[in-house]
């Protein structure tokens, strides 16, 4: 019922939300973009200078920057896929029936939760920590030597923290997608000769692959700015093992008071954010235009 | 070899008994038509047939083999749903090819038999489309070619036809008719419409409340109903039923008799009767007749059979057609 006259007043109606949530954005868009092109340190008060693209030029040269690039990377990639695989598992477990499906199904939601500064404590001093931690008791009592997680596997140990809180997020979108699926088609595949795994082949994974979109877009907006586990961890070590874009960012700014390449810093995760984001509306994108 | 035996099978959902216990011979390449209310237990005993349903007693033999406990793929069964239950993210070709691929066949004669289906069936133009971009006819097709490629021993078909208009109905009833012919397996045809199950049938089953109230021709349970179930059930319009004196007369509780086996006339007949509603199809007209002391009554001419409503007719039943029926709804003879 679009006609010229309810779009238009719709227009009118919209705008007050639209303007508002665009100079949001853009002031402090704007003002970024600003700080990015100054030198300014908070350690020189007064000593503000215009020095063009010295500030990007300093922070893409800066040699922790490729790794911080990878790391993010690493961190993104290897989240999504332990979420999506270990959601979908997860999600036709509790689509069966089985005594106590209530308690499960509230269980495997919790961790969504738990704030990412207490759980990544809470991995850090109860579960990963090398002498009082779980995995290490465990290990010691099956005769292994623990590892010592934050010092030799540090970037998988924050994909695993990471992992695990959002693991929830995936299994609840999917295990609804699971449930919207047709019980007649799962019959006719039945009756057609396919066996449990071809069905979850070709009938029940292209049914949910509108869904594992909707997962990896919304997680991949989030992952990529991380932040409190890091901090919490291992504070980006050791070295710049687990220094991503976004911690890198918070060190110029808050560790070397530099506000002119924390802004830069900013800059450039923006534009990653947006490559990648167009990346993956190419190559999955299309699945929601339906 | 498509013949089926039911012996003695019972469903029973927790403490719901859905189907008590029904014996049925199915024999090879016949057209049976299971038909009765909604809820009383068809599509249930198809899935039982099925194996989407596991027996609570009883067996089944397919082929005269007892099939009860084995798994649907393996009964050589194929099941044309209600609702189609296409894969939606597949083509019509995908879809067809399906069950052939399960089957683990070479591409070539997969690809073959594609084409047969799609042939017999009319779909050859639409194999690269989806089935939501398909009409709910071809949709239907698409489903039967599903079924008809795996070369089963009998096909099951729930309701296929309650989603489409009323004149695709008629020709898709045909369509099917005409594939029993061409490929003379058994089918298994569920449906609530009386008017499919009298057209289509070789045997029809009549179903109510889980138990067969009937087996027979369509005009065997035409003329001889076993019971007033049946007797309402088959024909339409209904059977005129009737108690009291006019029923006493004959040495019955209930008498029952057609629409079509009523003659009116001005001059004589049993009973005089006031017209209330004309119906008027072209080919047929259905008068709606109140009769003193005996009740109302519809009357079905052939033709157009002028009648105002507020006339008054003589009515006259048809020798030897009308049904009697005891105080239990049996039939007597
Ligand atoms: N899974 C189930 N659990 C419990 N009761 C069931 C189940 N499936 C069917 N029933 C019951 O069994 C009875 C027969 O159902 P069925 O679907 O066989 O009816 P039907 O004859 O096919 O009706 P319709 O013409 O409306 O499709 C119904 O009373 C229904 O409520
Ligand atoms: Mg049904």
């Amino acid at each position: 019922m679009a006609t010229l006259h309810t779009r238009a007043s719709a227009r009118l109606m919209m705008a007050p939300a639209v303007i508002l949530l665009l100079a949001w954005m853009i002031v402090p868009l704007g003002m970024t973009l600003y700080f990015s092109l100054l030198r300014y340190n908070l350690l020189m008060p007064g000593m503000e200078s215009f020095t063009g693209l010295g500030n990007y030029v300093y922070f893409l040269t800066d040699p922790a920057f490729g790794t911080a690039l990878a790391n993010t990377l690493l961190l993104v990639g290897g989240v999504l896929a332990i979420t999506v695989i270990g959601g979908t598992g997860l999600a036709l477990l509790l689509d069966q029936p089985f005594f106590g499906r209530g308690i499960v199904r509230l269980l495997v939601i919790a961790p969504f939760f738990v704030m990412p500064t207490v759980s990544a404590l809470v991995w850090k001093t109860m579960l990963m920590h090398p002498v009082n931690g779980l995995f290490a008791w465990i290990a010691r009592s099956l005769g292994f030597a623990p590892v010592d997680w934050f010092a030799d596997l540090p970037l998988l140990s924050i994909i695993l923290i990471v992992a695990w809180q959002w693991l929830p997020f995936a299994t609840l979108i999917l295990l609804t997608a699971l449930q919207s699926l047709d019980e007649e088609q799962k019959e006719a595949a039945e009756m057609d000769g396919a066996g449990a795994v071809s069905r979850f082949v070709y009938i029940v994974l292209p049914h949910l692959a509108r869904a594992m979109t909707v997962v990896v877009l919304i997680e991949t907006i989030f992952l990529l700015s991380v932040f409190a586990e890091i901090l919490v961890t291992t504070n980006g070590g050791p070295g710049v093992q687990t220094t991503t874009i976004t911690y890198l960012v918070y060190m110029q700014a808050l560790l070397q008071f530099d506000v002119g390449g924390a802004s830069a810093g900013g800059i450039v995760a923006v534009v990653l954010a947006n490559i990648v984001a167009i990346f993956l509306i190419r190559l999955i994108g299309k699945n929601l235009d339906r | 070899m498509g013949s089926i035996v039911l012996d003695n099978v019972s469903k029973t959902f927790g403490d719901a008994v859905v189907i008590p216990a029904i014996d049925l011979d199915i024999a090879d390449g016949e057209f049976v038509v299971f038909v009765g209310p909604s809820g009383c237990g068809k599509s249930t005993l198809l899935r039982l047939i099925a194996g989407l349903e596991d027996v609570s007693g009883g067996r089944i033999l397919i082929d005269g083999e007892d099939m009860t406990e084995t798994p649907p793929a393996r009964r050589r069964l194929a099941m044309v749903f209600q609702s189609y239950a296409l894969y939606p993210h597949m083509s019509v070709r995908g879809n067809i090819a399906f069950p052939l691929k399960m089957a683990g066949l070479a591409s070539d004669v997969v690809e073959r038999k594609v084409a047969d289906a799609a042939r017999i069936l009319n779909l050859t133009d639409y194999l690269d489309r989806k089935p939501r971009q398909l009409s709910g006819g071809q949709r239907q097709r698409v489903a039967i070619g599903r079924a008809i490629v795996r070369d089963p021993v009998a096909f099951l078909f729930d309701e296929p036809l309650s989603n489409l208009d009323a004149a695709l109905r008629v020709a898709m009833r045909l369509e099917i008719s005409e594939l029993h012919q061409q490929l003379k397996r058994t089918m298994i045809y569920v449906t609530h419409d009386q008017v499919e199950a009298m057209t289509m049938a070789d045997k029809i089953v009549v179903l109510n409340a889980g138990r067969v109230e009937q087996v027979g021709s369509p005009l065997e349970l035409y003329r001889n109903p076993k019971n007033l179930f049946v007797a309402g059930f088959i024909g339409s319009p209904r059977m005129n039923f009737l108690s009291g004196e006019a029923a006493r007369k004959l040495g019955a509780a209930t008498i029952g008799i057609r629409p079509e086996h009523l003659a009116l006339s001005t001059s004589d007949g049993l009973w005089e009767g006031k017209v209330g509603v004309a119906e008027h199809l072209g080919s047929d007209t259905y008068l709606h007749l109140t009769i003193d002391g005996v009740g109302p009554l519809t009357a079905r001419m052939s033709g157009e059979f002028a009648a105002r409503p507020g006339e008054t007719l003589r009515i006259a039943p048809e020798a030897g057609k009308i049904h009697r029926f005891d105080d239990k709804g049996m039939a007597l003879s």
